[in-house]
């Protein structure tokens, strides 16, 4: 993997003549976790999207530039809330999606490392109609790593899962994607505060940056700072609904 | 189960058949009971069994030849857009004609042989098969092109590793429903111009009044159509479980 770079997003996006986000500047630090954290419809998603490179139906003027001076596009990785896992694919091709779409040869030894990392080694043949949610998202992940990018971009990558698996995917992710420029795309304060080390909170009046707690993430479910800031995040968020 | 619900079906077709024959007490040659029916059917086995036969290699044969091409149109028109303009609208018009009518024109183009029955079949299961399967190719879940996107897939890449698979579910039930339909093409085209076949038996046995060897090979031609689906559904089941 190439060292990873801030990234920096400036300018604002409109749908038709409805303005979606007005002018904002948001930058990723490299190698940390920048958690954006807003309620449904304040263009969050948008703004992964556009990174991405991908589809938002909006039109976007402004500039969105890597450290580095590569194009972004090339640099990321993507996690989505529904696994997109090819359910005719087994686990162990649907790791190998990426390379196999771009006709690369595939790298065996390091699919099978993430896949044991991924506690997935006996789940390798397996069709993901056969695995759990938790077990599917693991499959995700495993793919998302084996793109080996500088950036990951994880829109919500959780919040379909039960409480417990949650929190083991959140601490299994945070592990995994140290030293990526991460941006998790989230509606839950609680995993802000668990895993961000920079926090913004989105609402229609823009972004507004908030402290994260002291302790290195993945912060513990039940440290008390982190509760309160979660406390804290959610109550910002209720306010700017109001 | 199943099997009991369909023999309890059989038998209470039978039984109103056969109640309707004795209180009406129709002529044999108007509607011959089904014990007659049998055991025309009986003495008869081999000639049936001979124009099975012939009828079965033109569907098979119109079945293969349809999906073959109704697979590739669906991809044409799926990859080019230009296509889709110039060839979807002639597409649906075709539907709009009754494709029947063009039985005898196919006979003489093709001759009284195969050939021209294949065509028939061919022209009636070509729809279904190309827009079921050109329906799947345009559903895509986006999430998976996303995905394919930022991987920096090509539109080769991502057509035969994600599109196609994702639309063989909607293929498989274009063909199921073309498994139905590829044996009245071929009865139809047996009608306006042939020798042999269950179509023209059918024909042989109307004309000279011997309505009850008529019905035996109806029947035997509607067995065949229900083994026939039942095999395609089988053949497609598996893919269309997979891909769900």
């Amino acid at each position: 993997m190439t060292p990873a770079p801030d990234l920096t997003i400036r300018g604002s996006a409109a749908i038709g003549d409805a303005l979606l986000f007005a002018p904002l500047t948001l930058t990723l630090a490299a190698g940390r976790w920048t958690c954006l954290l807003g309620g449904s419809g304040v263009g969050k998603t948008t703004i992964l999207r556009l990174i991405a490179g991908l589809d938002t139906g909006a039109d976007f003027t402004g500039q969105i530039t890597a450290s580095d001076r590569q194009p972004v596009p090339e640099q990321v990785a993507y996690m989505a809330q529904d696994d997109l896992l090819l359910p005719w694919a087994t686990v162990a091709q649907n790791v190998l999606l990426g390379a196999r779409l771009r006709r690369e040869k595939p790298d065996l030894n390091r699919r099978d490392q993430l896949i044991e990392r991924m506690r997935l080694q006996d789940h390798m043949g397996k069709k993901p109609g056969e695995l759990s949610g938790g077990q599917r998202q693991r499959v995700a992940l495993a793919r998302t790593l084996m793109e080996d990018r500088p950036i990951v971009l994880l829109d919500e990558p959780f919040s379909a899962l039960d409480a417990r698996t949650r929190a083991d995917m959140q601490d299994l992710a945070a592990e995994a994607l140290q030293g990526r420029t991460v941006l998790l795309v989230t509606h839950d304060p609680g995993e802000a505060a668990r895993l961000g080390q920079s926090i913004l909170v989105m609402t229609q009046n823009g972004i507004t940056p908030c402290h994260p707690p002291h302790a290195p993430a993945p912060r513990s479910v039940d440290d008390p700072e982190t509760l309160e800031a979660q406390g804290a995040l959610l109550r910002l968020l209720r306010e700017d609904a109001a | 189960m199943k099997l009991l619900s369909a023999l309890a079906a059989t038998v209470f077709a039978l039984a109103v058949w056969q109640g309707i024959v004795s209180l009406t007490d129709l002529p044999k040659f108007i509607l011959p009971g089904p014990v007659l029916v049998a055991e025309t059917w009986w003495q008869n086995r081999w000639i049936i069994a001979e124009n099975t036969w012939v009828t079965a290699v033109e569907v098979v044969i119109g079945l293969a030849c349809g999906t073959v091409l109704g697979v590739l149109t669906a991809l044409q028109l799926a990859n080019s857009r230009v296509a889709r303009v110039l060839v979807q609208p002639m597409l649906v018009f075709t539907q709009a004609l009754p494709v029947f009518a063009l039985a005898p024109l196919l006979t003489l183009w093709l001759g009284y042989g195969l050939w021209s029955k294949v065509a028939m079949a061919v022209l009636i299961i070509y729809f279904p098969i190309t827009s079921s399967f050109f329906d799947g190719l345009m559903r895509t879940p986006p999430g998976y092109l996303d995905l394919a996107r930022t991987m920096q897939a090509g539109p080769r890449a991502v057509l035969w590793h994600i599109r196609i698979p994702a639309a063989l579910p909607s293929l498989a039930s274009g063909m199921r429903l073309a498994a139905v339909y590829a044996p009245i093409g071929a009865v139809i085209g047996e009608w306006v111009g042939s020798s042999q076949g269950l179509g023209y038996l059918m024909l042989l046995a109307n004309g000279r009044a011997k309505t009850d060897l008529m019905f035996a090979a109806m029947l035997t031609l509607g067995v065949f159509s229900i083994l026939l689906h039942l095999t395609v559904r089988r053949a497609t089941a598996r893919i269309a479980g997979e891909t769900r």
